[in-house]
């Protein structure tokens, strides 16, 4: 390869790695919300499932992409919904629950979508990348940053909202503390179940944005299992990025850049590896991620733990 | 003095499933008084308390505060009728600011946190005013425990106050410490607060209370003045018979060398060292003492001796014989008893019956098992024989360990210990949790165990628990050991120093 295709293959990696990270940044920095509040939802890859399927229902039937978004967050607060109600109200074994929904997000949404759609074939129209005058013409610039729609660049947004909220806000605060020493919010007049249902209920709206970007930005169908183990991937982001929406923002890019990678080395007809292995990258380097991270360090203390008043 | 009382309880009732907590409790409180409520752990003080700080609602009964019934249906009721409480587990978030912690819950949930500059003003002033060391940038959990201790206090503060009340304040503090909370408690009282301080130490209530109630069973049995009454007095009230102060003591000169420790390190579960080069020896009939500030590798050390944390460097020789390194089975084998720290975790375990407890570490030996089999018989026959000889409240040998009171679930612990006629006892805390009734029975039984030659290395944060029963005293800080002291209390105020890691002498007094 010379220089100007080396150029060209970094700016097309860098373009793909964000979109493809899109909806990871968004799984995650809703699983940051939850997990701070000590609530471990592994439910994440059902959630987006179902937030997927509803993007993709209601843009079938308005053609309306924002009304499609809309809608992939609804699915995935109903969706967190029944998580929180089992988790929060009746105290129920989060991993349990979360398997359960991921279970339940897969079936449900391949049935529905079998039932009403699969004989249509039909795609719809996904949100279109957004041309800025000059900056999208910049040479290899402008493909690795400034292609993308809308979606994509509203990760940013995300991010920075997310932080703020987090760490600029009572409610971010108490959110905070709840994860750490929910007794003392207790004392302090807040109500720990309030705010654990809120966290959950952001962090699954998230997922399930998420969800919608890969049928209404990425993708232009619903595919039986589309998500193929983002929400997983998701809850591995969380632990490298030590809870913080920033860092789910970067290690989120960093994992797009490993899907990224593999469908573009698949491509290079010089590259001998098979393509299965190549397949595997992201997954691989979630487990390696989960291993050399995997020390308590900065984990909300109370993670995965129901309330008990007394 | 008002005519009418400050806060009034009357005839108060909770019960928590079958347990009932308190059991018509009435109480008055006068303004500008400082009101001790001393009783033994589970007499009902704490869950009073929580009562009248909106944390638990009462069944039955009412509160009258400054002169209007009162029905707190949360802590902020309570706070925003000026009534605060530091809690014996600190309600302050580790991860947080000590600014953070003192604002959380306050305002609207929505509200964009703003002008922090102000409320550290605020912290500042009030730290001040009551020359109590707070940093309000300083991150919670980087904090030692008095320091938490004295954040909680001004968190309190902070929220404003007329009635505050300290649920067993000083029981995580050093003597010195404890000496300045109880000079604060005055200043407030003369700042015009109300002050209840909850404890079962005896000698910090007679020093600073206006007046004194005991609490026994869920009740107030009763209510004095400090100068109408004394320490042995109150002990009977609290316990309901005659409590002997000091335990009779037989001067005896220690035997040989049992248990030496050579230059021992090791480090804690998270990697920071604990344990920096600890020597000492325990000689064969003597108690030997180790006095502390919790968290200044006093468990790390006893793990580290009973096999259950790795040693880095040094040596442990019981009896002529190396056991550095050996797994805990294997010391335990050595005649080596370990009465541990928190029972719950290496003590006991809840779900088994009190049978299958006493034998956890002889379940495969005989004649507690045969051929692989375990002889039911002779392990009832055991355990009852402790039950009784140790005089565990229990229904018979078949219940779970769990079903038992903290201090009967320790007194099966030493009594197991024990029966394994053990050369060597390792002690650490020995009477946490537990009622002042088993705490006189389990430190006499350990007198008997000195007497008969046995070597007892007691680790205690429990300063009078080491005068009444050691024969000398170390004192641990930051992992090594600082000084020693024989167990005499006149000298408290230097061992408190050492606690403090001030190893240089006090001068003197006067």
């Amino acid at each position: 390869m010379d220089d100007m295709m080396l150029l060209t293959f970094l700016a097309t990696l860098v373009g793909a790695a964000w979109r493809l990270a899109t909806p990871l940044i968004f799984a995650s920095i809703g699983e940051v919300f939850s997990e701070r509040a000590g609530v471990l939802n592994i439910g994440l890859e059902g959630t987006m499932l179902v937030g997927a399927f509803c993007g993709f229902a209601a843009a079938s039937a308005t053609g309306n992409i924002p009304l499609g978004l809309l809608a992939g967050v609804a699915g995935g607060m109903l969706f967190g919904l029944v998580f929180a109600f089992f988790t929060i109200t009746i105290k129920a074994d989060q991993i349990v629950v979360g398997a359960a929904l991921n279970l339940l997000g897969m079936g449900l949404t391949a049935f529905l979508f079998r039932t009403y759609y699969v004989s249509t074939g039909k795609g719809i129209d996904i949100a279109q990348p957004v041309h800025i005058p000059w900056l999208s013409d910049l040479p290899f610039l402008g493909e690795a940053f400034f292609r993308q729609n809308l979606i994509v660049y509203s990760t940013i947004l995300a991010a920075i909202l997310a932080t703020l909220v987090l760490y600029r806000t009572s409610f971010g605060l108490t959110l905070r503390a709840v994860g750490e020493h929910p007794k003392a919010v207790d004392v302090a007049g807040r109500s720990v179940p309030g705010y654990r249902y809120a966290a959950v209920l952001v962090g699954t709206g998230f997922a399930g944005l998420g969800g919608a970007f890969l049928t209404l930005g990425h993708s232009n169908q619903f595919v039986e299992g589309m998500t193929s183990g983002r929400g997983f991937i998701a809850l591995a982001v969380v632990v490298f990025a030590r809870w913080s929406p920033i860092g789910a923002f970067f290690v989120s890019l960093l994992f797009g850049l490993f899907y990224a990678l593999q469908l573009m080395l698949q491509a290079q007809a010089s590259i001998v590896v098979p393509y299965q292995v190549l397949q595997a990258l992201p997954y691989i380097m979630t487990i390696i991620t989960l291993v050399v991270f995997r020390g308590k360090g900065a984990a909300p203390s109370k993670l995965g733990q129901p309330y008990e008043m007394r | 003095m008002s005519t009418r009382p400050f806060l009034r309880i009357d005839n108060i009732r909770k019960r928590f499933g079958p347990i009932v907590a308190s059991d018509g409790v009435s109480l008055e409180i006068e303004e500008g008084e400082i009101h001790s409520l001393l009783g033994e752990n589970g007499a009902g003080k704490s869950v009073l308390m929580s009562m009248i700080c909106g944390m638990v609602r009462p069944d039955e009964g009412d509160i009258v505060y400054k002169g209007q019934p009162v029905s707190f249906a949360s802590p902020r009721d309570a706070i925003r009728q000026r009534i605060g409480m530091v809690h014996q587990h600190f309600m302050l978030v580790p991860n947080l600011t000590v600014a953070e912690n003192y604002i959380l819950g306050q305002g609207s949930a929505l509200s964009v946190i703003s002008d922090m500059d102000k409320v550290h003003r605020k912290i500042r002033a009030l730290s001040e005013r009551y020359a109590l060391d707070v940093r309000p940038d300083a991150i919670v959990e980087d904090l030692s425990v008095g320091e938490q201790q004295r954040v909680e206090i001004l968190k309190v503060l902070f929220h404003g106050i007329d009635l505050l009340i300290l649920d067993e304040p000083t029981a995580v503090l050093t003597p010195q410490e404890t000496d300045r909370l109880l000079c604060l408690m005055s200043d407030l009282v003369k700042d015009g607060k109300t002050v209840v301080f909850i404890s079962h130490k005896l000698d910090e209530v007679m020093r600073v209370s206006n007046r004194i109630s005991v609490m026994r069973d869920g009740r107030v049995v009763h209510t004095v003045k400090v100068g109408e009454t004394n320490a042995r007095e109150l002990a009977r009230m609290m316990v309901g018979r005659d409590v002997r102060m000091e335990l009779p003591r037989n001067p005896e000169p220690p035997g040989p060398i049992v248990l030496s420790v050579e230059n021992l390190a090791c480090r804690a579960e998270n990697g920071i060292p604990a344990v920096r080069g600890v020597s000492f020896d325990v000689r064969a009939g003597e108690i030997v003492g180790i006095a502390g500030v919790s968290g200044n590798g006093q468990t790390e050390l006893s793990l580290a001796l009973s096999g259950l944390l790795p040693v880095d460097t040094g040596r442990v020789v019981l009896n002529g014989k190396e056991i550095t390194g050996l797994d805990p089975a294997a010391i335990n084998a050595r005649s080596f008893s370990h009465i541990p720290e928190d029972r719950h975790k290496h003590g006991i375990v809840l779900p088994l019956s009190l049978s299958e407890n006493t034998i956890l570490q002889r379940y495969d030996q005989k004649p507690f098992a045969t051929g692989g089999m375990l002889n039911g018989r002779v392990i009832a026959e055991h355990t009852r024989d402790l039950i009784k000889r140790f005089r565990v409240k229990s229904r018979d040998e078949n219940q779970p360990i769990a079903a038992l009171s903290g201090g009967n679930q320790q007194k099966l612990v030493v009594a197991r210990e024990l029966a394994r006629n053990p050369d060597f006892i390792l002690v650490n805390q020995l009477t946490r949790g537990i009622d002042i009734g088993a705490m006189e029975f389990v430190m006499e039984e350990m007198l008997k165990q000195r007497d008969s030659g046995r070597a007892i290395l007691l680790i205690s944060t429990e300063l009078e628990e080491l005068f009444a029963i050691c024969d000398r005293i170390l004192v641990m800080f930051h992992g090594g050991i600082l000084g020693e002291l024989p167990p005499d209390r006149t000298r408290l105020d230097e061992l408190g120093l050492l606690m403090a890691g001030n190893k240089e002498q006090p001068a003197p007094a006067g």
